[in-house]
């Protein structure tokens, strides 16, 4: 379990803010969906989380620990129990799925030949994937890398989960298939969860808490239902999926 | 550029001699790296002994020190050709995949992904990388002298019908000992500037596939002209302690 407060947290590439004064808390066991347009910062929020960037401002603190000032030593000590999906599961190609898996096991846990092979296994039956598990990472579709990635993402059971657009790109049916999956190990590894995306589906199925960035600031917080049926212009505009006049065929 | 690659070396120092070693990967990346340039390597190295021999010959011939071509051949090749063409040869075909590899992990976010795992990426990906180059480019440079000499004895011998046993005389005759430490050291400059500058260049990636192309045609450019530039400062400094 793990809370995260973020506390006027800012980051600007030259002239662009990104993320202007945030401030938002995560409570244990909470999942977080993030929404906004491209470009709107919301894998920067996610990258300043583990501190793949360094935010301008502000601070972060995850289990009461502010990441700003953690040492690399210590930093490092807090990442083994963050688990972090990429929007594109970063697998290492020059790696075999069970080498993508055992990776962090080897480096950063003590555990014997045949406890790692049980832990691979294990991820691997719950993402469906037996079969893969000598497979290179080129040879699998789309949402079959998804699947590795939140394979090795929970390989190591951590206590909080960042989910970087984890259903783009992939067809409604593997979407749906994937949302459950992450509402699932959720329920079995008692994490909290921050995840990016796009998809109201997706959203609906895992969400307890949804957050809208816009201009770099946080323009709605709070309960899924409320936000889709918000009168705020840009909100309605954002979740409306009456966006094409079938009669006059315009947007 | 210069300045970045200064301060990525100092990284590679502080690094280097601290756990995790990573043995096994230091034993891959010289088995890909150095061991599949063996090829290449092989016809260079031959092709270097045989030319230059079948040029210099005329000369050597007209100023009536035919005799002494063995030697020729034996202490350009030992001093200098054998180390630089390899290492030559060596940044095109090592630093170029390098800078592509590591410059593709990152725009993938593969290398943002190690990091995030409590996984130290530069350890892993750099170190055993610069590493495996720096201590196998010496071996390929010794194997590269052996094929030249071959070289240079099939010339000679096409030419002239100089016996095996007459050409190794003349050869050990010509090359002491003291001509091999230098160009041999030399190499282990060579190697660390490979996988140096690869690994800079494609760690350092941006911008996509630009990028990675960007980061692997720079790699062999910079580390080919560097590599220029330390055999003059380090032959300068062989000439300075020897004379």
């Amino acid at each position: 379990m793990s809370e995260v407060e973020i506390k006027h947290l800012s980051k600007s590439f030259g002239d662009m803010v990104v993320l202007d004064n945030i401030s938002l808390n995560i409570r244990e066991e909470e999942n977080v969906v993030v929404f906004g347009r491209s470009g709107s910062g919301k894998s920067v929020l996610l990258k300043c989380i583990v501190r793949l960037m360094e935010p301008d401002s502000g601070d972060i603190l995850i289990e009461g620990q502010n990441v700003k000032y953690l040492s690399n030593k210590k930093l490092n000590e807090l990442r083994k129990y963050i688990g972090f999906l990429f929007q594109s599961a970063a697998l290492y190609d020059s790696m075999s799925v069970r080498e993508n898996l055992e990776f962090p096991l080897i480096r950063n846990f003590n555990f014997t030949p045949a406890e790692r092979e049980k832990k691979i296994k294990d991820v691997l039956e719950k993402v469906s994937l037996e079969d893969s598990i000598d497979k290179m990472p080129a040879e699998l579709s789309g949402g079959m890398k998804k699947r590795i990635g939140l394979a090795r993402t929970i390989i190591t059971e951590p206590r909080l989960i960042l989910y970087d657009e984890p259903t783009t790109g992939l067809d409604p049916i593997t979407s749906k298939e994937i949302s459950q999956l992450i509402i699932e190990l959720q329920k079995d590894l008692h994490t909290t969860s921050i995840i990016v995306t796009h998809d109201l589906i997706c959203a609906k199925i895992i969400a307890t808490h949804a957050v809208v960035l816009k201009d770099g600031k946080i323009r709605y917080e709070g309960n899924l239902e409320k936000l889709t049926s918000n009168d705020d212009p840009f909100l309605k505009d954002f979740f409306s999926n009456d966006i094409i006049d079938v009669k006059n065929g315009r947007i | 550029m210069v300045g970045g690659i200064f301060m990525f070396s100092l990284d590679f120092f502080k690094n280097v001699f601290f756990p995790p070693y990573e043995f096994a990967e230091i034993k891959k990346h010289m088995d890909e790296l150095g061991v599949k340039t063996l090829p290449i390597i092989s016809v260079t190295g031959f092709i270097i002994g045989l030319v230059l021999a079948m040029q210099s010959e005329p000369v050597m011939i007209r100023f009536g020190a035919g005799s002494f071509l063995p030697g020729m051949v034996a202490l350009s090749v030992v001093r200098e050709l054998g180390p630089v063409i390899t290492a030559l040869i060596f940044a095109g075909r090592v630093s170029s995949g390098i800078g592509a590899e590591l410059g593709s992990m990152r725009v993938t976010e593969q290398i943002d992904a190690m990091e995030v795992s409590a996984i130290h990426p530069f350890k892993f990906l750099v170190v055993t990388r610069v590493l495996a180059c720096t201590l196998i480019l010496p071996m390929l440079t010794v194997y590269a002298i052996f094929l030249a000499l071959l070289g240079g004895f099939l010339a000679i011998f096409l030419s002239q019908n100089i016996s095996l046993q007459l050409y190794i005389n003349a050869v050990v005759h010509s090359v002491e000992f003291v001509d091999l430490i230098p160009g041999i050291v030399k190499t282990f400059f060579f190697g660390f500037i490979v996988g140096i500058v690869g690994s800079y260049k494609g760690y350092n990636a941006d911008n996509g596939t630009v990028g990675v192309g960007r980061a692997s045609t720079s790699s062999v450019v910079v580390s080919s002209l560097l590599i220029l530039v330390f055999d003059m400062v380090l032959g300068k400094i062989t000439v300075s302690l020897w004379s």
